[in-house]
């Protein structure tokens, strides 16, 4: 009897079955040329850069002081080595673009595009279309463990949140997977598979006892801990290019991780047995892009706050637009998710000029009514 | 009709006990499967059936007590044993917004690199199926507009993608009406001639069932209570016994045809 275990290949196997030649198929006449399968299409890829560009160029241009969106460009490009355009801004106005307004639109893109990101991914991880950093208490998570870290730890002693230290983001880690573990567990209490209804009531309870925690802390420290108020409605203001350094690292590493397994997100959405039966690990890939998601939260929180309703609005947007495909949705709630909070901020620094406000309230205006939209569209699976 | 199971059997099951929550669900089970073989396991509701199909497609704790195609299917790697038995689930979950074609294309991810994409020939062995069984027309179509019996043929699909030799159907015909629940026997059977697959079924229409099976499993409480040929397993002292059922058995011309009859009051 021969051993078939290391090609997978069992005795018996006919060899007119399509396994034995996989790679080889003839394409039989008349089928269909032009059906691809699912997968990022140029055209979503272009209008996705294009609206990073567009975001980008009028974030850098719009403020107190209005720049030329033209000279604003050239200036832009003038950043890349070799390049030396005349843009016709004077000395200040080139700081203003490179040291104040630039930073803060790289900071709204990151982080706008790790919240999307994330969101996206818990929402396949999960089978939830609800989920969302903020409604799964991952955010508060992130932001009790970073009011730790600057009540307790002293860190931000200056009075001030910049120069927050780099290892910032990990206490945040730290706080956010404690957060979804607890949604997690609660929310499957109701059954060995909690319904999706559950696991976002869990997320609402431990969101709640987190920032009450994340409450008394503040009231506790109130002396040394001034900043952090405008920092829970979300500030992207005092953004230099240390915050975006803060955020970076950590975003290039769950983009990475999450981008990788866009496809294993598609084959979970027809269950954990055909997943299984597939030859996949679901809960192992569940629990590695849990955690990759959590780590994007936990860097956006760190630098920018709680900024609520980006993870539900912008991959809901794309599924609408582009197809209901990680493989599609994951890449674009990155691109999108980038250049809608960068133009939110926009928003949030032009309405009532000269005052700002914060964009967590920008986010949660626009995000409310959307929500009740997709409850709407999602009931089916809700209930 | 009856074939005795001869060399190295498709499925081996030796003496399988499963429990599920501390509940045991199936008690020191055998089951023989040869290749090119259609089993088909009947018994009343919760006498194990879909435990026994998931214990033998590896979606529970492998014990070493199951055997395919003479290996250990403990010791076999998940995309290997992908590659060999394919499932098609009850009731299987339909992402909403997901392509026919998509979703049989995720049949062939056993053959797909981690972290890769489908190759050219994956989407040409997905057309190949999808012609194979009448679909080729239906590859752009969402999987959720479809009937019921267009459906079922799309699960077979992307279980045929896998390339597995081995198909394994949990209730294949339950949510079809009569004429669908022909029609996709009649193309899995066909199926098997022609390629050569071993089939290991559980169903509830038992003169269907009768009627495609080589060979039947009964199984109670979770225990094989009878097994052999289909006019050996369904009997009206074993459907009485068992299921508690009052049916009259009646010969037909590929298998006995089970009848409902009213009970009489005492």
């Amino acid at each position: 009897m021969s051993d078939p275990a290391p090609t997978g290949r069992p005795a018996g196997t006919p060899p007119s079955s399509p396994r034995a030649e996989p790679r080889t198929p003839a394409r039989p006449a008349g089928l269909p040329s032009g059906a691809r399968p699912a997968g990022l299409r140029l055209r979503w890829l272009v209008a996705g850069l294009v609206a990073v560009l567009v975001a980008l160029v009028v974030g850098v241009s719009l403020g107190p002081v209005s720049l030329p969106p033209g000279s604003v460009a050239a200036e832009l490009l003038n950043l890349f080595p070799g390049v030396h355009l005349d843009s016709g801004l004077t000395e200040r106005e080139i700081a203003i673009v490179t040291e104040l307004r630039l930073p803060r639109v790289v900071l709204g893109l990151l982080v706008g595009g790790l919240l999307a990101l994330a969101g996206g991914c818990y929402q396949g991880v999960f089978r939830n279309p609800l989920a969302d950093p903020y409604l799964l208490g991952v955010a508060a998570g992130a932001g009790l463990a970073v009011t730790a870290a600057i009540a307790l730890g002293g860190a931000g002693r200056q009075g001030t949140l910049s120069g927050l230290p780099m290892t910032i983001p990990l206490a945040a880690f730290a706080g956010s997977l404690l957060a979804v573990t607890m949604t997690y567990v609660l929310g499957a209490a109701g059954g060995r598979r909690g319904s999706p209804a559950m696991l976002i009531l869990a997320g609402v309870a431990v969101s709640a006892f987190l920032s009450a925690g994340q409450t008394y802390l503040l009231q506790r420290h109130a002396d040394s801990i001034q900043p952090v108020y405008s920092w829970l409605l979300g500030r992207l203001a005092t953004a230099g290019w240390h915050d975006v350094l803060l955020v970076l690292p950590y975003a290039a590493l769950t983009t990475v991780v999450v981008l990788l397994h866009r496809r294993e997100l598609d084959v979970l959405a027809v269950g954990d047995d055909e997943a299984r039966s597939l030859g996949l690990h679901p809960q192992r890939t569940r629990y590695l892009l849990i955690a990759a998601a959590s780590l994007g939260t936990a860097a956006a929180v760190s630098a920018t706050g709680l900024i609520g309703f980006v993870g539900i609005i912008v991959p809901h947007t794309v599924r609408l637009l582009a197809g209901s495909s990680y493989r599609v949705i994951l890449p674009m709630s990155l691109l999108f998710g980038g250049a809608f909070l960068a133009l939110t901020d926009v928003v949030a620094r032009t309405v009532a000029a000269p005052s700002e406000l914060p964009i967590g309230v920008v986010t949660a205006l626009l995000g409310g009514p959307f929500f009740v939209l997709v409850l709407r569209t999602a009931r089916r699976v809700l209930t | 009709m009856s074939r005795e199971p001869a060399g190295t059997p498709a499925v081996e099951v030796r003496g399988l006990h499963v429990a599920l929550g501390g509940t045991p669900i199936l008690t020191g089970v055998d089951l023989t499967v040869a290749v090119g073989e259609w089993v088909t396991v009947i018994g009343p509701n919760g006498a194990g059936k879909s435990t026994l199909l998931r214990a033998v497609g590896g979606l529970l704790p492998a014990p070493k007590t199951i055997t395919l195609f003479g290996t250990p299917s403990a010791a076999l790697r998940r995309r290997d044993r992908a590659r060999t038995v394919a499932t098609v689930a009850q009731s299987p979950v339909v992402p909403p917004g997901m392509s026919v074609l998509d979703y049989v294309l995720l049949g062939r991810t056993p053959y797909i690199p981690t972290l890769g994409r489908e190759s050219t020939a994956d989407v040409d062995a997905v057309h190949e199926v999808l012609g194979r069984l009448d679909l080729a027309g239906f590859h752009r179509r969402e999987l959720a507009t479809l009937s019921g019996g267009e459906r079922q043929r799309v699960f077979l699909a992307r279980a045929l993608a896998q390339g597995a030799t081995l198909l394994l159907l949990d209730e294949p015909t339950s949510a079809l009406d009569i004429g669908h629940q022909q029609d996709v026997l009649e193309v899995v059977d066909q199926l098997r001639r022609e390629h050569g697959l071993t089939v290991l079924a559980t169903m509830h229409d038992l003169s269907l069932a009768g009627e495609y099976a080589d060979r039947m499993v009964m199984l109670a409480a979770g225990r094989v209570v009878a097994a052999g040929t289909p006019s050996e397993v369904l009997t009206e002292e074993l459907l009485a016994t068992h299921y508690r059922a009052s049916v009259r058995v009646v010969p037909g011309a590929h298998g006995p045809l089970v009848v409902p009859v009213r009970p009489t009051r005492p």
